[in-house]
């Protein structure tokens, strides 16, 4: 890697470890997420200051090509990433099902009882 | 009845049925509807089931089946709300119910005005040939949106109902699978007596793909003969 390179990728997870920290901090995500992502942030970190250790450990799985061995590792995270994330959302979403199912049932009930209430207060005072 | 937008028809088809089926209770699931659906369908005299917001045909009948559970039903019948269905073959499905649990209407083999178009008909026969293979049995129409139900499929149905658009395939492969009794009823069906068709072309092209292969997929359950859960 070039100088440069080096340098501008160093920069940019410095910026992600910050984001995310910042997310963190905001809670704008669940902290499961975000330790996720920070993990992720401070492992591109390290990288980025020794991309020594990719070669090293390219080479000693038996990939010739360091970067080829670094994106498959990435995609096939992002790939769990993402599967998982279907799942999470099919999940939320039979519970906003439900949820609604709940609400349609209450406001039924709601609308029964008030019109007893109504029809009894009616009764009571003339 | 799941009812999305059908104010323009409600008030007819609710009075058909208080005509026609006095005994019933009529409840209309109003599935996130923008017009005065709710509002027409209470002034109608049916009690409504008001959904936040639109969970599609298959979300507002669960809602239905659970309704009829929690409030002791023995036996449910589905309507369109946009009077397709002819309330007088209510009792016909309800009489096929002494030996099945699910009954379909089918609008083919009936006397009706309803006629579909070739690309749907098409649809409808590779998806009428997969059933066959799967179960060994021809419906000759499984998206039938006039169906009666007997206490434990509603209860079965109250919790495992399909959510997502042309449920009525997954739920009968589904009920098929469960082990209950099926029986088709041809019935009388009119055209639409107002609102548009629910679904597009392409739409509908990608919902039939769907439904072909979540039941193909499912097709490895085993089904569980003689019970009568």
């Amino acid at each position: 890697m070039t100088n440069t390179a080096h340098v501008f990728v160093a920069l940019t997870t410095l910026a992600l470890i910050l984001f995310m920290a910042r997310m963190l901090r905001k809670h704008n995500f669940k902290s499961k997420y975000t330790l996720l992502w920070l993990a992720i942030a401070v492992i591109m970190g390290t990288l980025a200051v020794f991309p020594g250790l990719i070669d090293n450990a390219s080479y000693a799985v038996g990939v010739d090509y360091p970067p080829a061995a670094f994106l498959g590792v990435a995609v096939a995270f992002l790939l769990v990433v993402v599967v998982q994330y279907s799942w999470e959302l099919s999940r939320l979403e039979e519970r906003s099902r439900v949820l609604a199912e709940e609400v349609a049932f209450l406001r039924a009930e709601q609308e029964l009882l008030s019109a007893r209430v109504s029809a009894l207060s009616d009764e009571v005072a003339p | 009845m799941p009812a999305l937008n059908e104010a323009a028809t409600l008030p007819e088809v609710l009075d058909r049925l208080h005509r026609e089926v006095p005994w019933a209770d009529v409840v209309v699931v109003d599935d996130g509807s923008t017009d005065e659906t709710a509002a027409v369908a209470r002034a109608g005299g049916a009690t409504v089931l008001s959904l936040p917001f639109n969970l599609g045909i298959g979300g507002a009948l669960r809602t239905g089946f659970r309704y009829a559970v929690d409030h002791g039903y023995d036996r449910a019948v589905q309507v369109d709300a946009d009077g397709q269905h002819d309330p007088g073959a209510i009792e016909k499905l309800f009489a096929a119910l002494d030996d099945a649990d699910l009954v379909i209407g089918s609008r083919f083999g009936g006397t009706g005005d309803y006629e579909v178009g070739r690309t749907r008909r098409g649809a409808m026969r590779l998806l009428q040939f997969t059933l066959r293979l799967l179960s060994g049995r021809t419906f000759t129409d499984t998206s039938s949106g006039f169906r009666a139900f007997n206490r434990p499929l509603l209860e079965y149905f109250s919790k495992s109902y399909p959510s997502e658009y042309m449920e009525s395939v997954e739920a009968l492969i589904g009920a098929y699978y469960a082990g209950f009794r099926i029986a088709e009823v041809p019935i009388e069906m009119h055209q639409r007596a107002g609102g548009a068709p629910s679904a597009l072309r392409l739409k509908l092209a990608y919902h039939y793909i769907r439904v072909i292969v979540t039941i193909l997929i499912g097709a490895g359950r085993r089904p569980q003969t003689g019970s009568t859960k």
